[in-house]
């Protein structure tokens, strides 16, 4: 009996990609789906109490076809991935540093790792308010709570990512006759990526949490208004377009940092 | 630390399940087995026959991923051979066409071992015989206690597996082993990653096991000293795909100790597993072997 | 012994050495003091109070002036007769709180006992999780906040879409977390239960449900901090009591020092809430606290 090969097409095991497309699993899952929207469909039509009340899928998808047409839907998507990226990106400018400088340094991380703990608790969406208060525009006051909801899962993820480095690494790293801000370059940052990955990962999914709901509690725009607009309209379907729609977005965004993080460390093995 | 390792030999007579008449017969026929992961065709064993006397103390040895953990899974039940046919005490154990049942008759000793972490080592020993609802907790208990003295792990019923050492780890999991009266012990390279002072204690401590209850044990090791010392035959495999290349008889006189270690027949006897080794383990690393788990 | 060190300095070491836990206690406390981390600790804290007060109330710098200070918010929060009708005297600030806490422990009870049977159950029959997973791959990535509006419309009260959206927010940290926990078992833990002769329920028992637990309490945690999260969100949305809707009331009627309070009430239960879920698991899970205790 002889060995068969793999067939590799563009990096892609042709044998492996089949086996997964026609798995049991995939069946499964597709039934399971289908099943789903086909209840749905039918919670909807015949009226059953709480679950009927959710817009029918033949709904929405009739009034999907006018969204998909219409120039605001598309400017709401436009406005809340403004908003999530310049939050976001706010959160790791100031949380990667400070998450590197508190794992490396005891005493600045005695000094400010109280204070952040204090403040970790509060569910981001309660600084809605002061945030209003203090920021002079509405816009400004939604990107800072943005911000926080990213920045403390960054500092922490960073933070337990330096303390965790093996301490072998630096020892070989210093044997070798690297010192200084060479083990920083060369060990600490590509030792903390993987956490940093993860951080970033976790935080872009509050990230878009937070925005929607601010959106809804404290603005005019984006995709969470969208949706509240549509509760408030009564133009139920537009709501689980709104829903899917942030569920696409938020999907999207976690999927190009996975990318990212699985392309800048290679060493991790893929699973 | 309560138990020191001095006094795990226990002397005198045992009571640790002395069958009247050795049971543990294994017999392998043309066990083939292909792995078929993403559709790649790994040919693991092929044709591989051995036969394994009841009470035989029978070690396997090869080259990393030649198949002598696909070989012991097999026989434990953990997955189907592709063809050919394992047999226990001329039982069908399991075929091309069935998979064996994973049973008390033939409990497997893991390579990075598998003692419960949640479980105390009392908890552990006595999982068995409570499970399969063999026993009362306090008769359980109090057999297990008994296993545990005899071999040397006295006062440490309560602890967790955390707390205690790896080589007093090793040998709970054979304490767990044998309150099942198995008829089989299959052991994966249990002493892999053991310093050697550790494991000459394991040794000892597995060899006093093996004399008293004469179970037939199957030991894969690539410790070739190892091999000789606790064997008495010694199968050595081929590169994969796997089957068995040379059986070595091994004439040395049980009880054994260290100071067979230096006896001719010894040195000749590992002469002749090295020779016929390490060909194959040479042609095992030209070809990039690796293991599976 | 093996020991595993890391850059903390933290070192794990896997055998017992007969000390007794209470001087254990002393002997760390003593060192603690001696090293600056309390002094850091206690420095850190007061300066930011610190910088909190000179910017509000003592300099009253641009935009800071309109932020409620640590002196206005401390006298309105300990005042017997508070300008804003919220203090540790009046019953309405107790009320706020416990109904805050009724909500969360009604949805995160339900999602606990939910989730962590489905969990477990999608980790040990693969044919169900691959009935279950899929659909909740789809439903994970919308927000729970994104659910809002139809919680609102599915349920005839405001009430009950509140716990929803709370339930929700726990609902899948709980179950995906539990999920992971029966996946990350090693597979010789079941082999080595089936060749002692487990039957399907001693393995579910005896492995799946052990195993999975240090994962089930990390997922609670987790699923502890999205309630809170998310009932501030419902509160403010839909509430008419709860610290959620304190705080957006507060910010409506311009008593901006409740706002305060209630946040850093917020936060110190909230923080609770996780600390207990913490105690619980170390209680249940004394295999890995005691194996570890130095
Ligand atoms: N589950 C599996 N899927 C695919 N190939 C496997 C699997 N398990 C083992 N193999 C392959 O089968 C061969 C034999 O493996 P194994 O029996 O584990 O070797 P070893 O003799 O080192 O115990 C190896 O080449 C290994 O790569
Ligand atoms: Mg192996």
């Amino acid at each position: 009996m002889t060995q068969k090969k793999p067939v590799y097409f563009m990096g892609i095991n042709l044998r492996k990609l089949r086996k997964s497309i026609f798995s049991k699993t995939t069946y499964r899952g597709i039934v399971a789906v289908i099943a789903t929207v086909i209840l749905w469909e039918l919670c909807a039509r015949f009226e059953v109490p709480i679950i009927g009340m959710i817009p029918a899928p033949s709904s929405v998808f009739s009034s999907l076809v006018e969204q998909l047409q219409d120039p605001a839907y598309w400017e709401c998507w436009v406005v809340s991935y403004d908003r999530v990226l310049s939050g976001f990106i706010i959160a790791q400018i100031i949380g990667i540093p400070l998450g590197l400088i508190m794992g490396l340094s005891r005493h600045l991380r005695d000094l400010s790792f109280p204070t952040l703990e204090i403040l970790r608790p509060i569910p981001p969406l309660a600084w809605v308010p002061t945030a209003v208060i203090f920021w002079p525009t509405p816009e400004m006051s939604m990107i800072f709570v943005t911000f926080l909801g990213a920045f403390f899962t960054m500092v922490l993820n960073i933070l337990g990512g330096v303390k965790n480095i093996d301490v072998r690494y630096i020892r070989s790293a210093q044997s070798l006759g690297s010192s200084g801000f060479d083990i920083f370059r060369r060990i600490v940052l590509p030792a903390t990526l993987p956490s940093l990955f993860t951080g970033m990962t976790v935080g872009m999914g509050i990230t878009w949490a937070v925005v929607v709901a601010a959106e809804m509690i404290a603005s005019r725009s984006g995709l969470g208004f969208l949706t509240w607009k549509s509760y408030v309209a009564g133009d139920y379907p537009v709501i689980v377009i709104g829903m899917i729609s942030i569920g696409i977005a938020g999907y999207l965004s976690s999927a190009v940092i996975r990318l990212l993080g699985d392309r800048l460390t290679p060493w991790r093995k893929i699973i | 630390m309560t138990t020191s390792t001095s006094t795990i030999c226990p002397t005198g007579t045992s009571e640790m399940h002395l069958s009247p008449q050795p049971v543990g017969k294994l017999s392998i026929r043309n066990a083939t087995k292909i792995y078929d992961p993403d559709g790649v065709n790994v040919l693991a064993l092929d044709n591989c026959s051995m036969e394994v006397e009841a009470g035989e103390f029978c070690v396997i040895v090869g080259p990393s991923g030649c198949g002598k953990t696909t070989l012991l899974n097999a026989i434990a039940g953990f997955h189907d051979i592709t063809s050919g046919d394992i047999f226990l005490d001329d039982e069908l154990l399991c075929s091309g066409t069935k998979q064996a049942e994973p049973g008390a008759d033939r409990i497997v000793v893991f390579q990075h071992g598998a003692l419960f972490p949640w479980y105390t080592v009392l908890e552990n020993v006595t999982f068995g015989p409570l499970v399969q609802g063999k026993m009362s907790a306090s008769a359980a208990k109090k057999e297990a206690e008994e296993i545990l003295a005899q071999m040397g792990l006295k006062g440490i019923s309560h602890s967790y597996p955390s707390e205690i050492s790896s080589g007093m780890r090793r040998r709970v999991e054979i304490a767990r082993a044998m309150m099942n009266n198995p008829k089989v012990l299959l052991m994966d390279e249990p002493y892999r990653a053991m310093d050697a002072l550790t494991k000459t204690i394991m040794h000892k401590n597995l060899l006093d096991v093996y004399d008293q209850s004469r179970k037939t044990i199957f030991f894969i090791t690539h410790d070739l000293e190892e091999a000789i010392f606790l064997g008495t035959r010694v199968y050595v495999m081929t590169t994969r795909p796997g089957t068995i290349k040379k059986v070595i008889d091994v004439d040395l006189p049980r009880p054994r100790d260290y100071k067979i270690l230096s006896s001719d027949r010894y040195l000749e006897l590992k002469q002749e597993v090295i020779e016929s080794v390490h060909e194959e383990a040479k042609k095992a690393f030209e070809a990039g072997e690796r293991e599976m788990a | 012994m093996q020991t595993e060190q890391t850059l903390s300095g933290k070192a794990v070491a896997t055998q017992d050495v007969s000390v007794s836990s209470i001087s254990l206690f002393f002997f760390r406390l003593k060192l603690w003091m001696k090293s600056p981390t309390p002094y850091l600790t206690l420095l850190g804290l007061s300066l930011f109070i610190l910088t909190w007060w000179l910017t509000t109330e003592v300099w009253q710098l641009p935009r800071f002036e309109k932020l409620p200070g640590p002196v206005s918010v401390v006298k309105e929060w300990v005042s017997e007769d508070p300008a804003y009708g919220i203090s540790i005297y009046t019953p309405e600030y107790y009320e706020h709180i416990w109904k805050s806490i009724l909500r969360v422990l009604q949805a995160f009870g339900l999602a606990t006992i939910l989730g962590v049977p489905l969990g477990l159950f999608m980790g040990w029959k693969k044919t169900f999780k691959d009935y279950t997973f899929p659909v909740m791959e789809i439903l994970r990535p919308i927000p729970m906040l994104a659910w809002v509006p139809l919680a609102i419309l599915m349920f005839p009260e405001r009430e009950m879409a509140i716990i929803y959206l709370t339930f929700l927010g726990s609902f899948f940290a709980t179950t995906l977390n539990t999920l992971l926990g029966v996946e990350s078992i090693d597979e010789a833990y079941f082999r080595a239960a089936r060749c002692l002769g487990a039957k399907s329920r001693h393995i579910f028992f005896k492995v799946v449900v052990p195993g999975a637990l240090p994962f089930i309490f990390t997922g609670l945690q987790i699923s502890m901090g999205f309630s809170w999260f998310s009932l501030v969100a419902g509160e403010m949305l839909a509430g008419e009591f709860g610290l959620g809707y304190l705080i957006w009331n507060s910010f409506i009627l311009v008593q901006y020092p409740v706002i305060v309070i209630a946040m850093v009430t917020l936060g110190v239960i909230g923080w609770s809430s996780s600390a207990l879920i913490r105690f619980v698991g170390t209680l249940l899970m004394k295999w890995q606290s005691r194996g570890s205790s130095l």
